[in-house]
This record gives C-alpha cells, structure tokens and sequence, in this order.
C-alpha cells in the first residue's frame, strides 16, 4: 500500500489513519501552517509545529492542537511522522512520513530563501515528494530578497521625503511580517491595518522579534505619522481605508507582480515581486535535493509542471485539490 | 537604451497623468534629438517594421533560456505578452549596452537587410547585453508591436511643455507621413520645412457619445444634425496639383481609393475636407463588409472597384483657397462647403453628407429612428457656432448612435487576454440555441467590469472541459446579453451570420442557459435588419 494516499478530503495515510492538511473535516489532521487553504476549521485532532501553533488558534480558535518541535519523530499507528522547516512563514513545515522504510514528504508551501524569520527550509531526503507549484514556470525567477528590500526602502524613503504615506499590500499572514522585519525601519513609523497588527501581535507574543508598528484606529492621529509605511492586506488598499491616508503612494509585494499585466490592473505605483513560495528554480533544486524518484505536484501549474519533471527523468503525477484551480484562483494576495 | 527604459518604467508605474506629462517633458528636454524624435515616432505608431518573425524568436528565446519549445509556448499565455516572455525566461545578461535608443533602432533597421545566421547572432548578442525593461523594450521594438499607456495627446502636451511650441501647432507638425528616417527632430519639431507641409493633414476633431439624450445640449436651434455614417473617416486635400487621402489613424490610403483621383478635378487648390469614406450603390451605402474589403488592400484590381465603388460623404471643409478655416464657425464652414458642391455632376465620387433637419429634439429623435434604414449608424450632432478642434474633445460634436440590436447567448469558448489583461480570461465565443444544439456565432471582448472579468476567469478555470492550446471549452452555464450595431449574412460563419461590433452588455444571471436566443432568433434579426 503507499504510504500516502489522495482521497477527496485530502492527502492521507492509511497507516497511521491521518490526513494532511485536509480541506474536508476528519479526525486527525496534521497541518504545514496556519493558512486558511491548509488549515481548516472543524477537525477533531490537529497536530502542527509549536511556532505554527499560536497563529492556528488565533484563526481557528478553541481547537485540539499538539505541537511537536522541528526533526522529531513520532509514531501515529504503523507510520512514524516528523515536521522539517519549510520556510514559507514562521512555523511552517514539510511533513516527513515514513511507513516500512518507505519515505514520503509533504512539502506545503515553501521557499528556499531564508527570510529572517521563518525557519529556513531544509531538504528531507525522501523516496516521494509531494511538491507545490504555485510558480511553476521558468517566467518567475526571484531576486535576492535584499535587492528587493532596497528598492521598498528607496521608496518609502522617497514617498517620506515628500511628506507621503507609503501604503503596501501584503498578504497578512506572513509576507507582511517579513516586510517589517526587512525594511529599513529608520526611515519613518510603521503603521498597520487591523487584520495585519493582529498577526504580528501573535508572532510577537510568541517571542518573534519585530520592529514597532502603530494600529490604524479612527482615533490615530495621522499627521503626526506622516510619511509613514502603511501595511495592510491587499484587499484593503483599494477600499475606504486607504482613503484616509490622502494622496498616497501605493505598492504591492507579491511574486505574482513579476507580470506586468499583473502589475497594470493592480494599477498600483509599484510591485514589488517577493514571494513566500519557491521561485522556478528553487522548486527543481528542492526536488533534486529530495533524491526522490516519485514527484507529485499540487497548487500551481500542475499540469505543465509535471510534463516539465517526466521529461527530466522523473516519475510526476498532478494531486488534485478541492477548492482550487490553478495558481492565479489562489489569490494573488497571498503568494 | 537606458534612459529610455527609465522613461518607459516611470510612464509605466503610474496612472496618473500629470506624472506621465512629468516624465516625458524632462526626456523631451534631456534626451539627445535623435532619441527624442524616435521617441516621437514610436509613441505615435511609427513603429520599425518587423525584422523577425515571432515564430523564431520563440525558437531562439527558448533555445537560450535551455527550454523545450513547448514549455516557453505554455509560458506565453500566462505573461500574456510574447515580448516580456522572452525577457522574463532568458538567462541574465552578462554585459550592458551604453548604445542609446537611436543606436538602437539603427541596430533593428538592419536587421532586415542581413542574412538568418546573421540576425540570430545579433539578437542573441542583443539579448545578453539587455537586462530587464531594456530587454523587454528591445523585444517589443524588433517584434513591432511597441506601445505604451500614452495617447497622442499626451505626448504632444508634454512636448508642447518642452518646447513652449503650441499643442495644435505640435499636433498639426507631427501629422503625415514622416519617419525618423525622413525628417530631424529640428525639421519636424523647432522649424518645420514648408515643403513637407504640402500633404500633412490637420488633426481630426472626434465626437463623444450622447449617454442619455441630447436634451443636455440645451436649445435645438444651436445644432446642426447629419447621419451618423458607418465608413471610415477621411480627409481629403487637394493642394500642389495633387491629392492626399489620410484616414483618421494617420494613414495615407490615396492609392486605396483611387476613385478620390477625380477630386483633382472638381474641387479647386488648397481644399481640405472632412468626410466619412463609403461603399456606396447608386444612392445608398453598402454593407460595411463591402468597404472592409477595400480597407485591406493596398492595391485593388477592378472587380472589386465595381463591386463596391467609394464615394467621399463630406461634411466639413477645413481648407479653401489655402487658407485655413478650422477656426471658423461650423455654419459658415458648412455654407461655403455647399457652395463647393454645389453643380457637381452626379458621377462625382465627392457627396455632401445632408443636414437632417429639425425643429426640436423630438424631430431629431424621430430621425435618428430612420437612420438604419439609411444605412447610417445614428445621428452626429455638431454645435453651428463652433470651431473646428483637435482630437476627442467635450462640447461641440456629439454621436448620438441607435440603440445596439442584442441577443442573449450562451458562453461556450473562453481565452486569456493580452497586456493589461494577461492572466484574465476575456475572450469568449458565444452560442444560440439550434434544436438542442449550440451554435456559435460571435466572439466578443469587452463590456464586463474587471470584477466581473475577475469573477469569470476563476469559473472559467473551473469549468473547463476541454483545451485546445490557449482556448477553453467551458460548461454551457452563463448567459450574457451581447449588443451588437449590425448583423449581414455570411457564409464563413458556421451560423451563417456576422454581427458588427459585438459586445458583453450585461451578464444576464438571472436567466438560464435554456432561455438563450436561438438560431431562428438571429435569422429573424437578419430579415429585419441584414
């Protein structure tokens, strides 16, 4: 029997009777991170890494969640299962399954740049591996992740300079505290939208360093943070909210944003393309680096991608998943 | 090259306009003259020519890029653009060019002229010499294809700031038929030469859309009203013993219609008109589909000149006895242009657009109701007290178009779009009901919001039963109104119909896909209407 299988509540292992990151409740799901596409609400038992635990109870609430810490192994029934640093968000991982000597990984969402904050990523040798493709296609190569940090920096330095707000859209899980944490703090205060400020407040309980922000209230006065950095989720900077902020610069920070037709309808001044998951070629140097000879790919252009890993030797097969088209459905806000 | 990618990115981040004019006023002030004025020609459509085909540019792009065909070819629908494509897959640069824009499309001029092997090297070369806009840049130009989000208007506006040289006076020196091969940024710009002035056309004045009536206008009696004809724009001058015909997108297209040679011979020197160019049959116009054929030949044997014959519907004169009119009134214009006409011999391909008259706005409606038995498209409603302007301006002409003919029809086919609409799907194929049986029988492109464009592209994705490379079979499950101005027979359609100018109205939600129109529907339509 395989060690996984793909039912249509999602990836499961017979042996130890769990799902991964199901879309469908079930009885025990072991969970990469606390996105809402990978954690669901209404199972009976959850399991997920100690850092991914305080943001999975902020959104899911009052759940049954064990944590187990990076590397160590467990045995659920007839399968021994341990979580790898994924570094996609703080907390994420890759779930590692071994039944009978037989390896399964499960990537979730990852990259290979290490972004300061989450743990950094660390290939697990596997016999298959269950890959994301969110940006499977060699038009999405990232830059290094200073290159980019400098372009936000100059400007917001520049925006400032002329007495303007500087709003960027970023996902709220994830993105958004890694923007905090890379940009040049000194250039003025950093302010934020609700749904982004409740995030880092979780992040910061559980001791991630992250530099001082200011909730925007009806109540804050914004004169006296003029020039400031605004974060906020995507979605918010096309509405209402960012009226207050007058005539100001507008950004986002996708990897979708490599595309310039992305960019245009966005109609934002800039886009900056930073992504949480792997770029073309970080998605094939982590499979070489698996070992593995089985790819199945999920999220992202499955079906190019898996033609792509055949023609470079490997055994690929496309997982469906439920909810999902292709990359683009997944909000372009969050990658 | 550098410089100009700098101004392509900062007119590119932002929407605003003043910031646009910014850009573009400090490069038409910084840039050395040649680049300037090649940067003239490109923003208002003087494009090079293509040196390359697009087929061998995917070859050599993925060949480079160490890509099989088939995975770049996957990767083009989803940038949406084969320019930035080929940009975005190549290797990085391992050099950087200081050659400026004007080297540049010396560089591309040549490219022609030069064996295969040849201009592979070249471009290979150019490629990795060029990273990120400037390549992108570079690859729009050799595919031909270059344009950018500002209009004509824009640009002369910002020259205008550069140079302190009138807007009209720009607009009217950036006319006709020049390249930067032909002309110096001092000849054409700073002191143009009065020779090359002989064909150049004045600036067309366009009309906005009346949206609710023309009640707004105020009083009917400051109106004059004529149909609303649905040809192609002209201009027709006569000076130097020659003639010139340009169409409205700055095209010459004399030898297109040579019919027009006989103005030569009724309208006196330095005569310039305006007028919509027909198919015409004795006294009424032929379908549009007759004139299509004429637009695109460059050249027309004499079997198509019989078959659909153009005349000239003038209704404006903007030039007599050399002498430039546009600032007199449109009344006074008109009644000098009927003078003109007046006593020419009926095998004249020149004919005076009629003023339709009315006494008030009910009248004109009730004549507005005739026009597509006319074979117009409406009425044109034009202030008599007016001048005559340059380019889209609000004020003084109106259309006021019949209302369109609309079927609702059921989504079958979708594609993504290109530029600003990458990623999107909004290209559909459309289908009425024969028997049990859909048939499609129009594509049409536009009229959704970008939400609702949004909100089809994930159904879409969803929904998809079959692909046929870019195109996707879609459940039958959402119908939408679509409006169109015309419908004639036509046999190369499977439906054995063409409609003009179809359009997404409405997203009809509330109907399903049962209560579409049918095929019997649109024949009806066809009777009535074709």
């Amino acid at each position: 029997m395989s060690v996984l299988t793909f039912t249509e509540r999602g990836i499961y292992c017979p042996a130890g009777d769990f799902f991964i990151d199901p879309w469908r409740p079930v009885d025990r799901a072991l969970i990469t991170h606390g996105h809402a596409d990978h954690a669901r609400p209404g199972h009976r038992h959850y399991l997920a890494t100690a850092p991914a635990a305080p943001v999975m109870r902020h959104r899911l609430g009052d759940i049954a969640l064990e944590t187990v810490g990076y590397g160590k192994a467990r045995r659920i029934g007839d399968a021994t299962v341990s979580f790898h640093p994924a570094g996609h968000v703080p907390g994420s991982a890759q779930i590692r399954v071994e039944v009978g000597g037989e390896v399964w990984v499960v990537s979730g969402d990852y990259k290979l740049e290490e972004d300061g904050l989450s743990e950094p990523f660390e290939p697990v040798r596997a016999h298959a591996f269950i890959s994301e493709c969110t940006f499977g296609l060699p038009v999405f190569k990232w830059a290094p992740q200073a290159e980019v940090f400098a372009g936000i920096n100059a400007w917001w330095a520049g925006n400032a300079a002329r007495g303007r707000f500087t709003l960027l859209g970023a996902y709220a899980l994830g993105k958004a505290q890694r923007l905090l944490a890379g940009v040049d703090a000194a250039t003025g205060p950093i302010l934020t939208h609700g749904a982004v400020e409740a995030t880092c407040a979780v992040m910061r309980a559980q001791g991630i360093a992250l530099p001082e922000t200011v909730p925007v209230t009806p109540d804050t006065d914004l004169k006296a943070h003029a020039g400031g950095l605004v974060l906020a989720p995507p979605s918010a900077l096309g509405g209402p909210w960012a009226r207050c902020f007058g005539p100001a610069a507008t950004g986002f920070a996708s990897g979708w944003m490599a595309l310039r037709g992305v960019r245009r309808r966005r109609a934002a001044d800039r886009g900056f393309v930073l992504s949480d998951h792997a770029d073309w070629a970080g998605l094939n140097t982590a499979i070489r680096e698996t070992g593995a000879e089985r790819v199945f790919v999920t999220h992202g252009y499955t079906s190019v991608f898996r033609r792509w890993l055949v023609e470079q030797g490997y055994e690929a097969e496309i997982v469906q998943t439920a909810f999902e088209g292709e990359s683009l459905d997944r909000a372009e806000d969050e990658a | 090259m550098k410089r100009f990618a700098a101004l392509f990115t900062a007119l590119d981040r932002t929407t605003k306009t003043t910031a646009k004019v910014d850009a573009l006023a400090a490069y038409f002030t910084e840039a050395p003259e040649d680049d300037r004025l090649w940067t003239v020609a490109l923003l208002s459509g003087r494009r090079p020519r293509r040196a390359v085909t697009t087929t061998r540019l995917r070859e050599w792009a993925a060949e480079r890029a160490g890509l099989p065909l088939w995975l770049f070819e996957e990767c083009y629908p989803v940038v949406g653009d084969l320019a930035e494509t080929i940009a975005l897959v190549l290797p990085p640069a391992t050099g950087t060019s200081t050659a400026s824009l004007s080297d540049w499309m010396a560089e591309i001029g040549a490219l022609a002229a030069v064996e295969e092997p040849e201009r592979k090297a070249r471009i290979l070369a150019a490629w990795d010499g060029l990273d990120g806009t400037e390549r992108f840049l570079f690859n729009k130009l050799i595919t031909g294809g270059f344009r950018v989000g500002v209009s004509q208007k824009l640009m002369t506006r910002a020259l205008s700031r550069a140079t302190g040289i009138d807007e009209a006076e720009l607009a009217h020196r950036l006319m006709g038929d020049w390249t930067p091969a032909t002309v110096s940024w001092q000849g054409l710009i700073e002191a143009p030469d009065p020779a090359a002035a002989l064909s150049r056309p004045y600036p067309f004045y366009l009309a906005y859309q009346v949206e609710d009536g023309p009640e707004a206008l105020g009083g009917a009696g400051d109106w004059l009203a004529e149909y609303k004809w649905d040809g192609i724009r002209g201009q027709l001058i006569v000076r130097g013993g020659e003639h010139f015909v340009w169409s409205r997108g700055e095209e010459l297209m004399t030898d297109r219609f040579p019919e027009l040679v006989a103005a030569r011979d009724f309208l006196p020197e330095g005569t310039v008109i305006d007028g919509e160019i027909l198919a015409w049959r004795v006294d009424a116009p032929l379908p549009f589909a007759a004139l299509q054929k004429r637009i695109t030949r460059k050249t027309v044997p004499k079997k198509l000149l019989a078959e659909a014959p153009v005349v000239l519907k003038a209704y404006d004169l903007l030039e007599q006895g050399g002498r430039d009119l546009r600032q007199t009134p449109l009344a006074d214009r008109r009644a000098r242009l009927e003078d003109l006409f007046a006593g020419l011999p009926a095998e004249s391909p020149l004919r005076l657009s009629p003023l339709l008259p009315f006494g008030d706005w009910g009248a004109l409606a009730e004549a507005r109701a005739g026009a597509r038995a006319a074979g117009a498209e409406g009425v044109m409603l034009k202030r008599a007290g007016a001048p005559y302007l340059a380019g889209r301006k609000k004020g003084d002409w109106w259309k006021w178009k019949l209302d369109p003919l609309s079927v609702d029809a059921v989504m079958i086919y979708a594609q993504a779009g290109h530029g600003r609409r990458a990623t999107l799907y909004t290209d559909f194929t459309f289908a009425v009901w024969d028997g049990d049986q859909l048939v499609p029988f129009t594509k049409a492109y536009s009229g959704l919001t970008d939400a609702e464009f949004r909100e089809i592209t994930t159904w879409v994705r969803r929904n998809t039963l079959q692909r046929f490379g870019p195109v996707r079979q879609v459940k039958p499950e959402h119908v939408f109104e679509i409006a169109f101005e015309g419908i004639q027979e036509s046999p190369r359609h499977k439906s054995g119909v063409a409609l003009r100018f179809p359009r997404m109205a409405r997203w009809r939600r509330d109907k399903p896909v049962e209560e579409a129109n049918t095929l019997a529907d649109l024949r009806a339509l066809l009777a009535s209407h074709g």
